[in-house]
């Protein structure tokens, strides 16, 4: 990148509006759909001023029932347009879990390839806002569990701007999680960024004692813990996943390879959850690297509590994820 | 194979004093081992029958390996009777060549490796029987077994006679000793605290008492120290015990390690044991036992292994106070210095007392200076009675 250019200051938001403002221009197939994300501007504002800008054919609110404007969007996707549907938050997207399982995600494979979703479906993620258990809680680990579409977790300002456009052109469904907390993240952004891969995982540090792997929301905490962690002269590599389906098993196991040891930082429910998945492959691929059992920081097996002290005890924090950390080193501090 | 010490890592079996079939008693001798501070004698811990002797003498062991089965009290004989009449094997099967070493981890005493340690002990050709970990009980890492390759590479373990020359005995000890005081002083947080002592009336008493006995029975005026330290303790127990694994564990018995020095140089601490509960008798004989094995080379596993705290007695090289480094996994260690005559106050009055320096270094991380300086205290107090002691 050139230094000489000046960066932008903006925010995750306005990075995520700033992806959907390009799309919309550069493919007149584009269009947003979801509840209030016109005359609203979306639920975390994310869409404001988008309706002015394009009018109510390609910004359109819709009901409330995610299973049949999400239903609609496949429809439309099977028709030949490229439609960006918002579901509020995760917890709503069940309503719509078979329109995503039985059909966007097997479309493809029941036609025998004659036809493809190109449909990408974001919705928020994650907990820390205080709205209680039906608000809070993380799925990324359901979706991806799901063969046939891709799953993926911008994390930063380049990916929340970059990541959009890519998903547009996959062929098949893409859903986007966007943890919620990340919608204030402010930061610097060049003033070309656009779109990035949305195969592979990401070093957001680079480290020799062990391998921080996260994702989504928890990888600003997991940065701090690394920062923590060499105050205590421990130089930690912390992996940014990116891409939660399909998983960048080269890009884990390599850093695994070369640290031995590993802590998955995964906001998600232990039991099952996207951690779980990791470890799992981990025990497949790479026994032999492992120099200390693989440990997990991962929310708290409960509906994530509204009051602030349990929400924040339910969910990874970095003086956790340094805790789990200094035990895979057998380090006492 | 039992650890005579924090960092005694393999031993050699030198003698069999049983065979199969004689019965054993708790306590009892029953094999020699050689190890970097000489030659030990291995206690049985329960009484029973000798079943099998596993380990042939002249044989180099890690700490753990099983040296011989015991059948205790209704128990028939472990070793497995052949089975017959299974199916034989098909055809002739050719046997695989001898094998050459003892089974470093005998069935049940697995040792926890990790995955990646295994493997590169299998690269460098490392045996991981002998490869110790970082701290004991912890699980044999990577790191481990590339520090374990590079010590072989200077030392290798195959090499090591069972009797080895006088020079090449000593350099072990030294290393011996430069592990066990670098552990020391890289992870035991250590204080120090000293105290003069006015053992005026101990040496007194100590005259009277010596007059009272022939010249082979006299004590030495380190009994009373050596009691007086034990009796303190017991007051202030958290300077006795272990540190282990992160935990202090603090022991209700007192084994009184003493720092004897060797001819030619190193020294060791065995324990006399339960050192409160003796008579001032008893510790000078325990003493002079001591002495005498730790100069011939003979000392008991159960000495080596469990010492509670030690004490140092440099009086008799004319030190005036001694500054100690503590024996891990221990959590103190008293210094004597020499008595001496020195003008003292006492009640306004100019007087010539007998006094020694009394000097207490302990781990901070289970005691504090307040604690430390009542067991000085109580050091003191202790010795102003001597004919209590």
């Amino acid at each position: 990148m050139d230094d000489t250019v000046t960066r932008v200051r903006t925010t995750y938001r306005d990075a995520m509006r700033e992806a959907l403002r390009e799309a919309l221009r550069r493919d007149e197939r584009v269009f947003l759909m979801g509840e209030d994300v016109g005359r609203y501007g979306g639920s975390y504002a994310v869409s404001k001023g988008l309706l002015e800008e394009f009018g109510e054919e390609r910004i359109r609110d819709t009901p409330l029932s995610e299973s049949g404007f999400v239903g609609a969007g496949i429809g439309a996707a099977l028709n030949g347009t490229l439609p960006i549907v918002e579901v509020m938050t995760c917890n709503f997207s069940l309503l719509a879990l078979d329109q995503i399982v039985n059909n966007a995600a097997t479309i493809r494979h029941m036609s025998g390839g004659q036809f493809s979703v190109p449909i990408v479906i974001r919705m928020a993620t994650g907990a820390g806002r205080q709205l209680a258990a039906q608000h809070s809680h993380s799925f990324e680990g359901w979706y991806a569990h799901i063969p046939g579409i891709r799953i993926v977790a911008p994390a930063t300002l380049e990916d929340a701007r970059g990541m959009l456009w890519t998903a547009l052109m996959d062929p098949d469904p893409v859903i986007m999680f966007e943890n919620a907390l990340l919608y204030n993240l402010e930061g610097e952004l060049a003033p070309d960024a656009g779109a990035v891969d949305i195969d592979h995982a990401s070093v957001r540090r680079a480290g020799d004692d062990l391998t921080l792997v996260t994702y989504g929301g928890s990888l600003g905490k997991t940065l701090q813990a690394a920062d923590e962690l060499a105050r205590n002269g421990v130089n930690a590599e912390v992996i940014d996943l990116r891409t939660l389906r399909p998983l960048d098993t080269v890009a884990i196991f390599g850093s695994l390879a070369r640290t031995h040891r590993m802590v998955i930082v995964d906001e998600g429910w232990k039991s099952g959850a996207l951690a779980a998945e990791i470890m799992a492959r981990a025990m497949e691929e790479s026994f032999y690297e492992l120099d200390a059992p693989i440990a997990r920081v991962c929310g708290a097996e409960v509906p994530i509590p509204y009051a602030r002290h349990l929400e924040e005890a339910a969910i990874p924090q970095v003086a956790t994820i340094v805790d789990a950390a200094l035990r895979t080193l057998n380090k006492h501090v | 194979m039992p650890s005579l010490g924090a960092d005694m890592d393999a031993g050699t079996l030198v003698e069999w004093m049983v065979k199969p079939g004689d019965t054993v008693q708790r306590g009892q001798v029953v094999a020699v081992v050689e190890t970097q501070k000489g030659a030990i004698e291995v206690e049985m811990w329960q009484s029973g029958t000798v079943d099998k002797l596993l380990v042939t003498p002249g044989t180099k062991v890690p700490v753990g390996t099983r040296l011989a089965l015991i059948a205790t009290k209704g128990e028939v004989s472990a070793t497995p009777e052949p089975v017959a009449a299974e199916p034989a094997p098909a055809a002739a099967v050719t046997p695989g060549p001898p094998v050459a070493h003892p089974e470093p981890h005998p069935a049940g005493a697995r040792a926890r490796v990790s995955p990646a340690a295994r493997r590169r002990a299998e690269e460098l050709k490392v045996d991981i029987g002998i490869v110790q970990p970082a701290e004991p009980g912890a699980t044999i890492s990577l790191a481990d077994v590339e520090r374990a390759a590079a010590q072989l590479q200077v030392r290798p373990l195959e090499a090591a006679p069972p009797a080895a020359a006088a020079g090449d005995w000593h350099a072990q000890m030294r290393k011996a000793i430069a592990n066990a005081m670098s552990r020391s002083k890289r992870e035991v947080p250590h204080y120090y605290l000293s105290t003069q002592i006015d053992v005026s009336r101990v040496s007194d008493w100590l005259i009277g008492e010596n007059l009272k006995r022939p010249v082979a029975s006299r004590l030495l005026p380190v009994v009373p120290l050596m009691k007086a330290t034990a009796l303190a303790l017991r007051e202030v127990p958290e300077l006795n015990g272990v540190w282990l694994n992160g935990v202090f564990r603090q022991s209700s018995a007192v084994h009184l390690g003493m720092a004897i020095a060797m001819r030619g140089g190193g020294l060791v601490a065995p324990a006399i044991h339960d050192a409160d509960r003796k008579t001032p008798d008893e510790l000078m004989a325990a003493l002079r036992d001591l002495v005498a094995r730790v100069r011939g080379g003979r000392l008991r596993s159960s000495e080596m292994s469990d010492p509670t705290v030690t004490l140092t007695n440099l009086g008799e090289q004319g030190v005036e106070q001694v500054f100690g480094v503590i024996y891990p996994p221990q959590v103190a260690i008293v210094g004597i210095g020499k008595i001496v005559e020195r003008a003292c106050v006492k009640d306004g009055w100019i007087a010539a007392r007998k006094v020694v320096v009394a000097t207490l270094a302990a781990d901070h991380r289970v005691s504090d200076g307040h604690r430390g300086g009542l067991f000085l205290a109580a050091l003191d107090r202790l010795l102003q009675e001597p004919e209590k002691l």
